[in-house]
């Protein structure tokens, strides 16, 4: 093993070392000692993910087997890691977002009894991230993407009293199951027609597989496999109609928001599809498919994100446009545009949750935003870095997210597959609802009338306490009274531990997309990893019109989207700070479609009554019709009550008098003599 | 090789322990009688590791033979052997029963000498089974070995015993009298041999191969049990103690499946291709029905034993979908099923230990006071629905390839169970360990105590380890499974 593999090792192991540190032996670490050795896994992680960026600039590309997993026939199963140029980006954004989670924790998670076992928790996450990224096959594809979930689901449901958050997290993990499906399905044909699972051996092999139907149902094999694994994608990255598990999500802690429901976890999807371009761009269909998925996504979640009060669930929301955008930029075939949004959006995303959970920690633990405004006064750094993060995500011209948002436009513009039209007019309307919704939340929060400190009814909270024994039964319901802010008190600046990642996050959420979209999308960055077909060249056709990021930047004060953005804030800034009363009249006006928003387009209700519903009426009537009526009441017990029958019958005729024997004997003989006569 | 038998020994070694500690006699000495069954069911483990350990994983032929004339006149002989398929249930028995012994430790408090003798005579019994390749010894061990789990049933079980114990016997046993005919039949068309490995290259027409074939399905499907001979192993598996329990889940289920491979699709070939079709259909019914049966159970036993039928079907699924990744699956399946399902209930033991109620309405929030339990049950749940890195994902991955590449159709149905199985298992664990404390019982439980962590941790050991690196397990297979399949695909016509 040559030094630069050991490296690739460490990247992933260092974490798990923490975790299981942190884990197993919290209590003789220590919280001082949990949260220091997860730190340092992860820190070292990062460090040597930069060093391995280094080599891989330097042209160095490994594509190589760890250990063989097991075999059958003539399929190898393995564990092994494929570095490049998609690997490493995803590496460092991975490690970068998690040690500035790790060390936002020690603030947010300070009062938590939880607290050695939130550290593990968030290690073992960066661990299993790690293997699904730097994996070189579907196997540890598949094996990173569960056990993400895994531990997704057991952070939705950390604080485990809660019945909001254990359902949450039962239905995130069921929800994604949904989507595992497809994908498991996706991947048992590449290995049924491809004959192995190792990545570069399908792409090999793709042109062939692009021949083929799938047998019993005369499906194009490509695109049966492509949209089997966008399934997957829709499940993980949280695209419609999958998208339900994410909002509930928030009922974890903050950290991990921003971390899995934000950054990293949910971008698994959009990572996987542009790892698997050799494939999809031979599928018109799937892309196809990819792109009216993405801009439904991207558009009507956006519309949620409006009637939010929750500050997590605007930002949950938020997410789920994004990554319809993302999604959108992979359906038109710009793999390297979703990646540099998947980029930017993991800075400026984090930076946002960490933001809202600094206000929460601010607010003790009230997220409602109708209790707040006027926070500007009290958190400085979390309102300045907040605004930043904001401004990113509208795609204010010079910020991250306006290159890589921008791209996204323009390259759905130039597309034209089937969907290109509709998709265009999503992401372009998408970009003054997110404007509007993010800043009708930046203005709640920051400024206008500081509406803290009352006698309110509603708390939106979350509570850092709960897992102990001595937490008896009923006390769950009273604990509302602990959170918000008490009459006159104020809400304060949270700690270093907390705003240094604020401040760490919010410089690449401004800087990286100026620095980067050059190298990333059209300086052949990503060249010999993202496949794109003839007719999909829409980056190639941007290469010609794109002359440096300053100057993208200026021209993007004249273009459409940045006149929608503004129009989103001044809108916003109206209806909020100006004119509180307008947007009062107008969700009364409108009732019908505040309502149909504020019960999120009854996806939940639907899925509820029919699937929920519906599984156990079904189980109930296999149960009690065809296994305790039918199988057991008909067969089994009826065939023991035949033989109970039959012996009763016959025990009449033991009697124990020899007369009636005697009788019998000849009333037999008497019969049988008939017959024998009469046998003609 | 060794002349040592080892195979006599994996046999013999429990029985006689059985026997020894029976010699115990009351509860007196019960601690005495714990000792001894400890003793050699960690003896009878350790005479099993050599056949793993110097396994020669490069021939199908069959290894460790050992052959004794028995009763001559009949030409049954005393034939002792293992491959690559059978091998790894003698170590898996072995290994259950160690857990077995320190399940019911305290457990049990009443004729502790004669569970435990019962407990060991099986395992012999059952390492007997995996291992005869004579006919009539091989019955004589399959039907013996039931005798001592209707005793367990019947004597330590709970309120319904008895109703649950015959239920269990006469099903098993109305298979097995077909099976003796068929074994008599081909006694007869061999020219008067008992072997099962002649069996195996012996010409047969269709119509023999057919009634052969319904004669071992009888037998086989009620033991796995397949749809629709399912319901008395929910029943069985409510009234059996723990130990009963793990043993039923991890050994029983898996003696009609090994009979399928030894006797179905070898000595049928012909007939297994042509009722595939029907044992597929079975098997997917047995996944998705009663994974929705499941679904409901309010039981947490009854749960679990539905789970069990419903990862039996992806077995049977796997042994007729007749391709390598399909057998090798079902295989794993068969030894993660072992694991898991024997920590399952284990870990439903342990809380019926403490609360006398297997209700899961009775429950919530034991998170709260078990933390250890909760951990270790968090895993074997993960570990029940499949999830990668635990043993249970790696079998039921293979099959479902195997599947996808038999037909698209089957795949789909089968892959169902990502679903279904994660709903059932995880809405279990939700409703008994997620949540507040939702009764003083509750609030009374104490943490597992250190014999329970013992042989929890080292379940989830295995369950981890197989599913990092399942290459040991699948490496032992190939060769015998591969000749296998040559042997189902060349007919006998």
């Amino acid at each position: 093993m040559t030094e630069m593999q050991k490296l690739y090792l460490l990247v992933p192991l260092a974490p798990l070392f923490g975790a299981i540190v942190a884990g197993l032996f919290g209590k003789v670490v220590g919280r001082a000692g949990a949260h220091s050795v997860t730190i340092l896994g992860v820190a070292v992680s990062f460090l040597a993910s930069i060093v391995i960026f280094q080599d891989v600039q330097a042209g160095n590309v490994f594509n190589g087997t760890l250990y063989t997993w097991a075999t059958s026939g003539s399929l190898t199963l393995e564990v092994g890691f494929l570095i490049d140029s998609l690997t490493v980006m995803m590496m460092l954004v991975v490690t970068f977002v998690s040690l500035m989670v790790h060390i936002y924790t020690i603030g947010y998670m300070s009062e938590d009894p939880g607290y050695q076992r939130f550290f593990s928790y968030i290690s073992l996450f960066t661990f299993s991230m790690l293997m699904l990224v730097m994996s070189n096959n579907f196997l540890q594809l598949f094996f990173g993407w569960e056990a993400v979930g895994l531990v997704s689901y057991l952070l939705i449901g950390f604080w485990y009293t809660r019945p909001t958050a254990i359902f949450a997290n039962m239905k995130a993990f069921l929800v994604n199951r949904v989507g595992d499906f497809g994908f498991l399905l996706g991947i048992g044909l590449v290995a049924a027609f491809a004959g192995t699972l190792n990545y570069a051996e399908v792409f090999a092999k793709a042109g062939e597989l692009a021949g083929m139907t799938v047998p019993a149902t005369g499906w194009p094999l490509i695109t049966a496999i492509c949209i089997g694994l966008f399934i997957g994608a829709m499940g993980k990255s949280a695209q419609v109609p999958l998208h339900v598990w994410l909002p509930d999500s928030m009922e974890g802690p903050t950290p991990i928001s921003a971390l899995i429901h934000a950054a990293t976890m949910v971008t698994a999807g959009i990572f996987m599809v542009a790892r698997m371009s050799p494939l999809f761009e031979l599928s018109e269909a799937a892309l196809s498919f990819v792109l009216v998925i993405g801009a439904t996504t991207a558009l009507f979640m956006g519309f949620l994100g409006i009637v939010q009060n929750d500050i997590k669930r605007v930002v949950a929301y938020s997410t789920l446009s994004q990554l319809g955008y993302m999604t959108v930029a992979l359906g038109v075939s710009a793999y390297s545009a979703a990646v540099f949004h998947l980029m930017t959006h993991a800075f400026f995303k984090a930076l946002l949750f960490l933001g809202a959970g600094s206000v929460i920690i601010g607010m003790h633990h009230d997220q409602d935003m109708r209790n707040m405004g006027g926070l500007w006064k009290y958190m400085p750094i979390t309102w300045l870095t907040s605004l930043l993060g904001s401004l990113a995500l509208i795609g204010f011209p010079f910020l991250s997210g306006f290159y890589s948002k921008d791209m996204i436009i323009e390259a759905v513009k130039l597309s034209h597959i089937p969907g290109a039209g509709y998709a265009y007019f999503c992401v372009i309307v998408g970009v003054f609802v997110t404007a509007f919704y993010s800043f009708r939340m930046y203005f709640l929060v920051f400024h206008g009338e500081e509406r803290f400190g009352k006698e309110v009814e509603h708390h939106g909270h979350e509570h850092a306490h709960g897992d102990h024994a001595d937490d008896h039964h009923g006390d769950d319901h009273d604990d509302h009274a602990h959170h918000g802010l008490a009459p006159g008190q104020k809400p304060h600046e949270s700690p270093w531990v907390v705003t240094l990642p604020l401040v760490l996050l919010a410089i690449p959420s401004v800087i990286v997309g100026f620095f980067t979209i050059e190298p990333m999308l059209f300086g052949g960055f990503f060249d010999k990893v993202i496949h794109i077909g003839e007719n999909h060249g829409v980056l190639k056709e941007l290469a010609e019109e794109f002359h440096g990021a300053y100057g993208m930047a200026i021209h993007g004060l004249m273009t459409l989207p940045f006149a929608l953005a503004m129009s989103g804030v001044a809108l916003a800034w109206f209806f909020y700070m100006v004119a509180p009363s307008i947007p009062a009249a107008i969700m009364r006006t409108f009732k019908p479609i505040h309502t149909l928003l504020e019960n999120k387009y009854y996806f939940d209700r639907f899925n509820e009554i029919v699937f929920a519903g519906g599984a156990r009426l079904l189980g109930r009537g296999l149960w009690k019709i065809g296994d305790q009526a039918v199988i057991d009441g008909m067969v089994v017990n009826g065939s023991a009550k035949f033989v109970g029958l039959i012996a009763q019958l016959s025990r009449l005729f033991q009697s124990g008098h020899i007369y009636q024997y005697a009788f019998s004997m000849i009333f037999g003989v008497v019969i049988l003599l008939t017959f024998w006569f009469n046998r003609g | 090789m060794t002349g040592i038998p080892f195979l006599s020994l994996a046999i013999w070694v429990p029985i006689v322990g059985g026997l020894l500690a029976l010699a115990t006699g009351s509860d007196r000495n019960a601690s005495v009688a714990r000792f001894v069954a400890l003793f050699f069911a960690l003896a009878g483990l350790a005479v099993s590791i050599p056949l793993y350990t110097g396994f020669d994983v490069s021939t199908s032929a069959m290894q460790f033979v050992e052959t004794y004339s028995w009763i001559p006149r009949f030409n049954i002989n005393y034939v002792l052997g293992v491959d690559g398929i059978s091998v790894l249930f003698v170590l898996l028995n072995s290994f259950i029963t160690v857990i077995v012994v320190l399940a019911g430790w305290e457990v049990i408090q009443e004729k502790v000498a004669q569970y435990m003798a019962g407990f060991l005579i099986m395992s012999g019994l059952i390492n007997g089974i995996f291992s005869a390749l004579d006919g009539v010894l091989f019955y004589v061990f399959f039907e013996a070995s039931l005798i001592p789990l209707f005793i367990i049933i019947g004597v330590w079980g709970g309120p319904n015993r008895v109703y649950a114990a015959i239920k269990f016997f006469l099903y098993t046993l109305a298979g097995s009298l077909l099976m003796l005919v068929a074994l008599l039949y081909l006694f007869m068309e061999s020219g008067g041999s008992f072997s099962i490995l002649d069996w195996h290259q012996l010409k047969l027409g269709m119509d023999a191969q057919t009634l052969l074939f319904w004669a071992f399905l009888a037998s086989f499907a009620v033991k796995i049990p397949m749809f629709p001979v399912h319901t008395w192993l929910p029943d069985a598996h409510v009234e059996a103690p723990t130990g009963g329990s793990i043993v039923l889940a991890a050994i029983g289920l898996k003696l009609g499946a090994y009979g399928f491979l030894r006797f179905s699709l070898p000595i049928a070939p012909d007939a297994s291709q042509a009722f595939a079709p029907m044992i597929i259909t079975l098997s997917l019914i047995a996944v998705i029905y009663i994974g929705f049966v499941a679904l409901v159970q309010t039981d947490m036993k009854k749960l679990v034993a539905y789970s069990s039928i419903s990862h039996m079907g992806f077995v049977t699924l796997g042994f007729f979908i007749f391709n390598p990744l399909g057998i090798e699956g079902a295989l794993v399946q068969m030894i993660s099923h072992g694991f898991v399902s024997g920590a399952m209930f284990a870990c439903i033991g342990v809380l019926y230990d403490r609360m006398h109620s297997r209700q899961i309405a009775d429950y919530g929030g034991v998170v709260n006071v078990m933390p250890k339990f909760a951990a270790l049950f968090m895993l074997f749940s993960m570990a029940n629905s499949g999830l990668p890195a635990t043993s249970g994902f790696v079998g039921e991955f293979m099959v479902a390839l195997g599947a996808v590449q038999y037909n698209f159709w089957v795949g789909f149905a089968a892959a169902t169970t990502l679903i279904v199985g994660a709903a059932y298992t995880l809405w279990m664990y939700k409703r008994v360990v997620f949540g507040a404390i939702t009764n003083h019982h509750v609030s009374e439980l104490t943490d597992l105590n250190n014999r329970e962590f013992v042989f929890l941790a080292i379940l989830a050991v295995c369950v981890l380890a197989m599913g990092i690196y399942p290459y040991p397990v699948t490496e032992v297979m190939h060769a015998s499974v591969n000749d296998l399949l040559k042997h189902v695909s060349a007919s006998k016509l």
